[in-house]
């Protein structure tokens, strides 16, 4: 399992220099840009996946996390300090270094929080309310639990649309970029944003993000918790007789995959330069739903493949109007004719069945 | 707040709370039947005022509402054919996630056939000024259609469940459905009954409430978290509950306006839902004994 483990997530970094060297090949460097937002909404579903798929807890309010992990990031990094300069919080942060001067297009004095502290409050954020929220929430079951997480998810989209602070129904623009490392000798610096020469180094930043993501779950999962966690999903009675603490492991599952929300959230605000009351929506928690369920409750790699492709598709356009329907859709089939996933389908068998009627 | 006002606000909680019942009791028929939660119950709602809207050009109004409610039992008990019937034990995981892809596709379908376009039936009677006092409270003559309509629903389920051998027989399946299955009933035909009559009372209640609220595509999911939390508010299954439960919901969400922004209404009874499934998930009426039989 060790070997396969590793030669998997191999293939992974070469089908990343893959990508590139066909996007470089077919001269079309533009699909590097939704290829970086795939990545980064793909780091949602792996998460979201070990959530439902190991941990047994459906969560139809993903978005929410997302949003939490997008919004606080943009507002921090957006909103300028500089009016209450004088008051004791600002002063606080800007003893730690924490504040970024800067000037508006008007030449007026602008005061922001740094882009590394506004991720690292926006991920806090997401994990704090996902402990408040999973304290109660995780003790539900079925219908409870699936409704419970909706209306976490819904709250959080009215609470956006309400407040003036975070948009209304505008969202944040003009999201700085993020500069992760300053310039290094002959290297530039490494920037997360949308700018085109930018655009190489954030697609292997968010590929690379995605493959760590991908190897600390697959090594969850490996481990003693991610057994714990399956023998909860297969019989909570059993796994609780057996000595696993199963509330405190669906706790901690259930703010890690927030919080690889909330990152994938941060990140591609910081990439797309702003954020929408649209990333909050029920529609994207039923999305990333859907996008679990077609690759595979319990297939990490059926879900990271899925996820990535289809919503590079979707990113794409190529459904147009039919975006959420198709979706939807996909979401009814898989779970009538493959509830363990499409990649799950053994088609051999199917096949010969439906043309030779061979016994099943 | 003066004595008017209270009265004022008081009547629409009631108007409301009557819808939010309706919904609550179509959640409750296909729970009772089936033990899954559908998803899609508030699209139902939608499609009765969208298709009533459409067909009015054509009939008069009585005409258009029966002929979309009896249209909306058609698309339920379709939707439980193709989908739900086959099935054989599926996981709650699974139904949940299916009745949430019906939903999206009815609001897409929607989206589709009638655009984004908000619409509504005409008033009942009159129009949308027109309105009678009691004592110095002015009401719609539509609020009093909206509870008679909610009123006789409610009434004339009861009646059916309590006296025809139908409704017996569907109480019978909601009981024990093994022991339904072995005095002869044939169980499959009352879930698929289950779905037409939760889409018909949906659709109706639909209709009754368009000329007030007004529809557009989208705007089944919200009443459809309002109406499972008024289900969950009076114990889920007990639909006597879920209309005082409903009533409830409904004054407390007209009386929240005057205290806090009306774009957090939903985010407040929203709150109320998450709270009692924290601290009561049985229901306000319902008893803890016999919670702890169900699966939370």
């Amino acid at each position: 399992m060790l070997t396969r483990k590793n030669y998997s997530l191999a293939g992974l970094c070469l089908a990343t220099v893959g990508l590139h060297l066909l996007t470089v090949l077919a001269d079309a460097p533009f699909y590097l840009t939704q290829l970086t937002m795939a990545a980064y909404y793909g780091l949602v579903i792996i998460g979201l996946g070990v959530l439902m798929g190991y941990a047994g807890q459906i969560s139809i309010g993903h978005a929410g996390f997302f949003a939490i992990g997008g919004y606080v990031s943009a507002a921090l990094t957006t909103r300028n300090l500089a009016p209450f300069e004088a008051s004791w919080p600002v002063r606080l942060l800007d003893g730690l270094g924490l504040l970024v001067p800067g000037q508006d297009v008007y030449g007026a004095h602008l005061l922001t929080v740094s882009p590394w502290a506004a991720c690292g409050c926006a991920v806090t954020a997401a994990a704090v309310i996902a402990l408040i929220i999973g304290v109660p929430v995780l003790k539900l079951k079925g219908h409870y639990l699936a409704m419970a997480t909706l209306g976490f998810g819904t709250i959080i989209y009215r609470i956006l649309l309400a407040s003036p602070y975070f948009g209304e129904a505008d969202g944040i623009s003009e999201t700085p970029g993020f500069t992760l490392l300053p310039a290094l000798g002959s290297w530039g610096p490494l920037v997360i944003s949308g700018d085109v020469e930018h655009r190489v180094a954030n697609f292997y930043l968010a590929w690379g993000v995605l493959i760590v993501g991908a190897w600390l779950l697959l090594n969850l999962i490996g481990s003693r918790v991610g057994r714990a966690l399956r023998s909860l999903h297969s019989s909570e009675e059993a796994a609780e007789a057996s000595g696993v603490d199963t509330a405190r492991f669906k706790l901690q599952v259930f703010i890690l995959s927030a919080v690889y929300a909330a990152v994938a959230g941060a990140l591609l605000t910081h990439f797309n330069g702003g954020i929408g009351p649209s990333e909050a929506s029920v529609m994207k928690s039923v999305r990333y739903v859907a996008l679990v369920a077609v690759g595979g409750m319990t297939n990490l790699w059926g879900a990271l493949i899925m996820g990535v492709g289809l919503t590079f598709l979707s990113l794409r356009g190529v459904f147009g109007a039919f975006d959420d329907a198709v979706f939807g859709l996909i979401l009814i089939f898989v779970m009538l004719f493959a509830p363990d996933g499409i990649l799950s389908l053994r088609l051999k068998p199917l096949l010969r069945r439906m043309f030779l009627g061979g016994p099943s | 707040m003066s004595l008017d006002l209270f009265f004022q606000y008081l009547f629409a909680g009631i108007t409301y709370g009557a819808i939010y019942a309706v919904v609550a009791i179509g959640f409750n028929i296909i729970y009772n039947a089936t033990g899954i939660i559908n998803f899609a119950q508030g699209e139902f709602v939608m499609l009765g005022g969208m298709i009533s809207i459409s067909l009015l050009p054509f009939m008069p109004l009585w005409c258009a509402i029966a002929a979309a409610t009896a249209l909306t039992m058609l698309i339920g008990a379709a939707i439980e054919m193709l989908f739900i019937r086959w099935l054989q034990s599926p996981s709650v995981l699974r139904l949940i996630i299916i009745t949430i892809g019906i939903s999206i596709l009815l609001r897409e379908s929607a989206l589709h056939i009638w655009g984004e376009s908000i619409r509504s039936l005409p008033y009942f009677y009159g129009n949308e000024i027109t309105t009678f006092s009691v004592g110095s409270v002015h009401i719609s003559p539509q609020v009093v259609w909206v509870i008679a309509a909610s009123g006789v629903m409610m009434g004339g389920l009861s009646l059916f469940f309590k006296s025809t051998p139908i409704g017996r027989e569907m109480r019978a399946c909601a009981a024990n459905r093994t022991a339904a299955l072995l005095c002869g009933i044939n169980a499959r035909n009352m879930v698929t009954l289950s779905f037409m009559l939760s889409a018909g009372i949906g659709a109706l209640a639909g209709c009754v409430m368009s000329p007030i609220t007004y529809t557009q595509y989208d705007s089944g999911t919200s009443l459809a978290i309002k109406g499972f939390t008024v289900a969950i508010l009076g114990g889920l299954g007990n639909s006597m509950a879920a209309v005082a439960a409903g009533i409830l919901l409904g004054i407390i969400e007209a009386f929240s306006v005057s205290v806090v922004p009306l774009a957090f209404q939903d985010a407040i009874s929203i709150a109320i839902l998450l709270i009692i499934l924290f601290v009561k998930p049985h229901g306000l009426f319902g008893s803890s004994e016999a919670a702890r039989l169900k699966d939370f």
